[in-house]
């Protein structure tokens, strides 16, 4: 199988000496759905933001065998989509259609296909005839349809999703989940949803303080309690005792 | 949440809301100049421009009383300006009063001068709330970016009306869960909360800034700006727009040859 992103030995620590990322080693094939698991602040986010190079540090990142630098940056962001996980900070301009045209306009493609692109992922999340409505007034799960539509008009290859089912409704979340179990692209989500995880994703990794723990088949990390137990993402039965 | 409109009433289908927004945008700053460049004497020209602009107002079909309340917003400023001139300008003496034992007179240059900022500053923001509740906020962006309105400005312009009601909802809430928690006590604990609050807002939207700059870096952002346009200037926009400017110079050049 073709690999599309590698990861080798990637750490990485904020400026205040905090350590997120530790020796990290990864590498996902062309195709794949993966999600990736973990606790509060198990450094998920911070992961997918190297995916594209929003943050840098030392140890390697390649990008369909591309190994990320300075110099090639804008081909990895046409390659990598990411979606934040607030559709509020995805979302950034005065109109549903200015907002999914943004990635196509900076591709630098001509007006007419860009109009294309935006009509078509529109289409493909299901908000057609939104084009000019402000996203100030959407429901938080157009939002979220919208926020994925910003990345399927530019195309990539590879579509990295942070937390894509928090604050929706079941029944916004099951929707959003039949939607990109649709996308043909290779598909990164981090989540601790594993309601989502079972139902998207054929494989999964789980991140817990900076480092991989589990690399397995969904199914069988799935079946292992013991591993979601140790590292919260199942319920622990603890004995209730009165406060105080 | 939900929050009314900046550009309530702009999704009205009148003549005045099918313009052009740069046409919009031309006339109205044409009728701020020639409205502030009429002598404060010449009422007839101000009772010429209010009657352009109310009739507009009807054409586009904006509640009056609607626009009546909203052009009330220039009060506390134009007062402030008008009761110290009223009573501060040199002149001639047109009513005295005794406060206490201060002597307080009212000029007439005094009162020529607040009349002028009165006048000319209701009439100026009438034709703004004209503007803003005739075309909706991003044609209105998009104007000004035709108009070559320097990009940096129309894009901190943007990003204000994508965040403004984000930032008022994140208000509301600090609000509401400083509240649940039995806010009170002593007025310095009560202004240090506030202080405190108004920090946390400070650095909520500068990690939103953040973050929003993230989500736009990864959409092949890279500092210059581009839209798409579907502006188009019609047969109407031409008409209306040469009509407008010629009666706005028709009722100034009265001003003038009356003098």
């Amino acid at each position: 199988m073709d690999k599309v992103i590698e990861i080798e030995n990637l750490s990485f620590s904020y400026p205040d000496g905090q350590k997120v990322l530790h020796n990290v080693n990864l590498s996902i094939g062309h195709g794949e759905t993966v999600a990736l698991i973990g606790p509060n602040g198990a450094g998920k986010s911070t992961l997918l933001l190297h995916l594209n190079g929003i943050l840098r540090s030392n140890g390697t990142v390649r990008i369909l065998g591309m190994s990320l630098e300075d110099r090639n940056l804008k081909w990895v962001r046409s390659k990598v989509g990411l979606v934040f996980q607030n559709p509020d900070d995805q979302l950034f301009s005065p109109t549903v259609f200015d907002d999914v045209a943004f990635g196509p306009i900076n591709m630098g493609y001509p007006a007419d296909e860009v109009r294309k692109r935006v009509a078509q992922a529109l289409e493909w999340v299901g908000m057609k005839g939104y084009e000019g409505r402000s996203p100030h007034h959407l429901s938080v799960g157009e939002k979220k349809r919208v926020a994925i539509a910003t990345i399927l008009s530019m195309s990539t290859e590879i579509l990295v999703i942070d937390e894509p089912t928090a604050n929706l409704d079941p029944r916004g979340k099951w929707e959003l989940i039949e939607l990109l179990k649709g996308l043909p692209v290779t598909k990164i989500v981090a989540s601790h949803d594993l309601e989502m995880v079972e139902a998207l994703c054929e494989r999964t990794i789980v991140l817990d303080e900076g480092t991989v723990v589990a690399d397995d088949s969904t199914q069988s990390i799935m079946s292992n309690t013991s591993l979601l137990e140790s590292h919260g993402l199942a319920t622990i039965r603890v004995k209730h005792q009165a406060p105080g | 949440m939900k929050h009314s409109f900046l550009d309530r009433y702009s999704d009205l289908g009148s003549f005045v809301h099918r313009l052009d927004p740069r046409t919009k945008l031309i006339i109205t700053f044409a009728f701020i100049l020639a409205v502030v460049l009429t002598p404060p004497l010449r009422w007839q020209a101000f009772a010429l421009y209010f009657a352009v602009i109310a009739s507009l107002i009807l054409i586009s079909r904006v509640p009056p009383l609607y626009v009546l309340k909203r052009s009330l917003v220039i009060v506390p400023f134009v007062l402030m300006i008008v009761i110290f001139n009223m009573f501060l300008k040199p002149g001639d003496i047109v009513a005295g009063f005794n406060i206490w034992h201060w002597q307080v007179s009212i000029t007439d240059e005094g009162l020529l001068f607040s009349w002028n900022v009165l006048i000319k500053a209701w009439l100026s923001v009438l034709s703004l709330i004209l503007l803003s509740s005739t075309t909706e906020f991003s044609e209105l962006l998009k104007g000004l970016e035709q108009l070559r309105m320097p990009r940096v400005m129309v894009m901190i312009l943007s990003f204000m009306y994508r965040y403004i009601f984000l930032l008022v909802d994140e208000v509301i809430r600090m609000k509401q869960a400083r509240d649940s928690r039995n806010f009170g006590g002593k007025r310095m604990w009560q202004l240090k909360t506030i202080g405190n609050m108004v920090g946390t807002l400070f650095l909520r939207s500068y990690e939103r800034g953040e973050r929003v700059y993230g989500a736009m870096v990864a959409r092949g952002f890279d500092g210059r700006t581009r839209t798409l346009s579907n502006l188009r200037l019609s047969r109407q926009d031409l008409y209306f727009g040469v009509g407008f400017l010629l009666c706005l110079s028709l009722i100034s050049a009265t001003t003038f040859i009356y003098i």
